[in-house]
C-alpha cells in the first residue's frame, strides 16, 4: 500500500523530565523494520511519555531515529510528515467531518494550496483502498461521531494509513473494545505491519500475547525486560514489577493484567 | 526475537460486507440549489428592495449589508475556524478609513487639505502617511489589503504561539480597543472622536443625489453577493475541512503534519480582508467613519449578529446581521434604550439554547451541512434525534 521502504525505530538513551521528575529516564531500544513491538509497564512507566517524545510532543535528550532521520528536536507536524504516525489514548478522530472527510484530511498535510482551495471529487484510491481495509466503506458518509468506539479506532489507524505513516504508535488501541473487535484489531495490525512498523502501549495481556512479535517492558522511566512474549514473561524480574513476588508463567497470566 | 505470523484473512477485519463508497453529496443538483439561492437572493436585492423600500430606509439597508460583510468573515473564522474574533472592528476600520482618507482628500482637491485639518489648524501641510491615500489606485486596494496585512502580521504572532480560545478573544478586542484610543489620540490628523465626517462624493458621483446612492447601494449587494460565493466556495473546499478539523481537533491535525497556525491565518486573514472591504463601502453609504463605529461595541455586535444567525453556515451570518441590525432600529425607533437590554438578552437566549443559531433551526428540517450541525447536536432533544437518524447512510 505505501510502497516505500521499510524503516525500522532507534531510540538511544532518551530522557524527558518535567520540573525536576524523570518521566523517561534513558531509554534505549531498537524496534526493526516491520516489527510489531508492544510497550507494557505499570501505570507511570513512561510509555505514554515516550511516545509523546518520539512525536516531538514533549522535549527529550538523546536520540530517536526513524530509518536516517533523527527526529528529536523537530515540531510535531515536520515529524509527522517523516511518516510517523500515533493515535491516542482517547479517540481524537473529527466527529463533526464525514468518514471520508476524515480520511481525505488525514492523507492531505502534502497538498498545496492550490489543492486544498479546490473542493474533493470523488474518493482517492488509496482512501478507497483505506476505507476497505478498516472495513468502513458503507459508512464513508457519514459523521465520524455516530461510528461505534471501536469503529472510531479504526478510523484512527486508517487516518495513519492514508498519512502514509510508515512508524504506527498506538496507544491503547483495544481499551473499551469487544473481543470481536479486538479480533479485527488485530487482524488489522497484522495486515498493516507488512509494510509498516508498528508500536503498541497496550494493557491487555491477552491481546498482547496474540499479536505482539516483540515486546518491550518499561518500569519507573527504564527498560525493564525486552524479548519475545515468552522470554519476558519468564522474566523474573518482570513478574515482580507486577506481582510483587516471582511467580511462574501459568499464573502470571491473569496477573499481569492488573 | 520476531515472531512469524501468518497473514490474516483481510476479511477479518471488516465487520460490515464491503459496498461501494457512497458520494459524498450529489454535486449536479447541490450545484442547481446554489445558483437558484443566489438568483434568489440577487431578485431580492437588486428588484425587489429598490421598489419596495423607500431612499431612506434602501440607504439604511445598504449598511446593514455592510455589517453583513463583516458576518461572512466572522462566519469562516469564528465558525468554522474556532476564532471568537471580538475586533473585527478594526479591520473595518482600517478599510473604512483608508476609503474616507482618499474621498477627503478627493474632495479637497490636488494638494488640499481635508477640512478637519485646517479647522484644527496645527497642521501646516498634509502628514505624510496621509499622502498615498490621495491616489485610488493605493488608497483602493489598501481598503482590503492593509487590513489583511495587519491580520496577517497578528496572526503569524499569535497562531504560532497558540494563543486560542478566551485569550485570543481579549486579545483581539484589545486591539479594537487600542485602535480607538490611538485614533481619539491623534486627534489632528485622524479627526479625533468625530472621525471623518462629511462625505459627499464618490469618485465625482453626488452622494446626496438618490440616484447615485441607490448605485452604492447596489454596489454593495453585488459585493456582498460576490463574498457569499467566494464564502461558498471557500467552506466547501478541502481547505474549509481542514479549517473544522483545526476548530475541532487543533493538535490532532498537527499530528497528521499539519501546521494548524497557518490553516487559521489564513482564515482570519479572510475574515479582515472582508471586513476592510465592507468598512470601505460602508464609508459612501453612510458618509461617515469614526471610533464608535470600529471600537468594542461594534465589534461585539458584529459577533452578535453571526451568533444569533448560525456561525457555522453560509447565510447564517448574513441573515443573523441583518436582522439584528433591523431590530435594533425598528426597536430604538419606537423604544428608545431598551435595545441594549434586548440585544444582550437575545445573546444569552441563542448562546444558551440555540447554538447553531437561528440557521439551526432551518437545518433541523434539511440536514446538508454537516459541519453546521454539531454545535447544537445534544442540546436539544430535536438534536438528539436527528442525529440518530445520520446513522442511516445518506442516500
Amino acid at each position: 500500500m505505501s510502497g516505500e521502504r521499510l524503516d525500522g525505530l532507534s531510540v538511544r538513551d532518551v530522557r524527558v523530565s518535567f520540573d525536576g521528575f524523570t518521566a523517561v529516564d534513558g531509554v534505549s531500544l531498537e524496534v526493526p523494520a516491520g516489527d510489531i513491538r508492544f510497550l507494557i509497564g505499570p501505570n507511570g512507566a513512561g510509555k505514554t511519555t515516550l511516545v509523546d517524545a518520539i512525536t516531538g510532543l514533549v522535549r527529550a535528550t538523546g536520540s530517536v531515529r526513524f530509518g536516517d532521520e533523527e527526529l528529536l528536536g523537530r515540531p510535531v507536524h515536520r515529524i509527522s510528515r517523516l511518516g510517523i504516525g500515533r493515535t491516542f489514548q482517547t479517540s481524537t478522530v473529527f466527529e463533526e467531518l464525514s468518514v471520508l472527510q476524515n480520511l481525505d484530511i488525514a492523507a492531505g498535510a502534502r497538498r498545496s494550496w492550490a489543492t486544498l482551495v479546490r473542493r474533493r471529487r470523488g474518493v482517492p484510491d488509496e482512501i478507497a483502498a483505506a476505507l476497505e481495509t478498516i472495513g468502513l466503506a458503507e459508512r464513508a458518509a457519514d459523521l465520524a461521531g455516530t461510528l461505534a468506539h471501536g469503529q472510531k479506532q479504526w478510523l484512527e489507524i486508517g487516518m495513519l494509513l492514508v498519512q502514509d505513516a510508515r512508524l504506527l504508535l498506538l496507544d491503547e488501541p483495544v481499551a473499551g473494545m469487544s473481543h470481536e473487535e479486538r479480533d479485527a484489531t488485530g487482524a488489522l495490525l497484522e495486515l498493516v505491519s507488512r509494510d509498516r512498523t508498528v508500536v503498541v502501549i497496550e494493557h491487555d495481556m491477552d491481546f498482547l500475547r496474540r499479536f505482539a512479535r516483540s515486546v518491550t517492558v518499561l518500569h519507573g522511566g527504564r527498560v525493564l525486560s525486552e524479548g519475545t512474549v515468552a522470554q519476558v514473561q519468564a522474566d523474573p524480574r518482570v513478574q515482580e514489577v507486577y506481582l510483587g513476588h516471582p511467580v511462574d508463567a501459568g499464573s502470571a497470566r491473569t496477573g499481569l493484567e492488573a | 526475537m520476531t515472531a512469524v505470523t501468518p497473514a490474516p484473512p483481510s476479511t477479518a477485519v471488516r465487520p460490515a460486507p464491503a459496498g461501494a463508497v457512497p458520494p459524498g453529496r450529489p454535486a449536479g443538483r447541490s450545484r442547481l440549489r446554489t445558483l437558484a439561492g443566489f438568483a434568489f437572493g440577487a431578485a431580492l436585492l437588486f428588484a425587489v428592495a429598490p421598489l419596495v423600500l423607500s431612499d431612506f430606509r434602501l440607504a439604511l439597508l445598504a449598511k446593514y449589508l455592510c455589517v453583513a460583510m463583516v458576518a461572512v468573515g466572522i462566519g469562516i473564522a469564528w465558525g468554522r475556524g474556532g476564532m471568537l474574533t471580538l475586533g473585527q472592528g478594526v479591520f473595518f476600520g482600517l478599510g473604512g478609513y483608508a476609503m474616507a482618507m482618499h474621498l477627503k482628500l478627493a474632495a479637497a482637491g490636488p494638494g488640499g487639505m481635508p477640512d478637519f485639518m485646517q479647522l484644527y489648524g496645527q497642521l501646516d501641510e498634509l502628514p505624510l502617511w496621509w499622502r498615498p491615500f490621495a491616489s485610488p489606485w493605493f488608497a483602493l486596494p489598501a481598503t482590503v489589503l492593509l487590513p489583511m496585512a495587519v491580520a496577517f502580521g497578528l496572526g503569524s504572532l499569535v497562531f504560532r504561539r497558540r494563543v486560542r480560545g478566551a485569550y485570543f478573544a481579549i486579545l483581539s478586542q484589545a486591539l479594537a480597543a487600542a485602535m480607538v484610543i490611538l485614533l481619539i489620540g491623534q486627534q489632528g490628523t485622524t479627526g479625533g472622536t468625530n472621525g471623518l465626517t462629511d462625505i459627499k462624493g464618490f469618485f465625482g458621483y453626488d452622494l446626496y443625489d438618490p440616484v447615485n446612492q441607490r448605485m452604492v447601494y447596489f454596489i454593495i449587494a453585488g459585493t456582498l453577493l460576490a463574498l457569499l460565493a467566494l464564502t461558498r466556495q471557500l467552506i466547501h473546499s478541502r481547505y474549509g475541512e481542514l479549517l473544522v478539523a483545526v476548530r475541532d481537533g487543533e493538535e490532532r491535525v498537527r499530528f497528521l503534519g499539519y501546521d494548524p497556525a497557518s490553516v487559521k491565518l489564513v482564515a482570519y486573514v479572510v475574515a479582515a480582508g472582508m471586513a476592510g472591504l465592507a468598512g470601505a463601502l460602508f464609508v459612501p453609504a453612510v458618509g461617515i467613519i469614526s471610533p464608535a463605529l470600529i471600537g468594542i461595541v461594534p465589534s461585539i455586535e458584529f459577533v452578535i449578529g453571526v451568533a444569533v444567525g448560525g456561525r457555522a453556515t453560509l447565510l447564517g451570518p448574513v441573515l443573523g446581521a441583518v436582522a439584528v441590525a433591523w431590530a435594533r432600529t425598528a426597536l430604538s425607533e419606537r423604544f428608545p434604550g431598551t435595545w441594549t437590554y434586548l440585544q444582550g438578552l437575545l445573546f444569552v437566549v441563542v448562546v444558551a439554547f440555540l447554538p447553531g443559531g437561528l440557521a439551526s433551526l432551518w437545518a433541523l428540517a434539511r440536514r446538508r451541512d454537516v459541519a453546521a450541525q454539531p454545535l447544537w447536536r445534544g442540546r436539544l432533544s430535536l438534536g438528539r434525534r436527528r442525529a440518530e437518524r445520520t446513522e442511516v447512510p445518506a442516500a
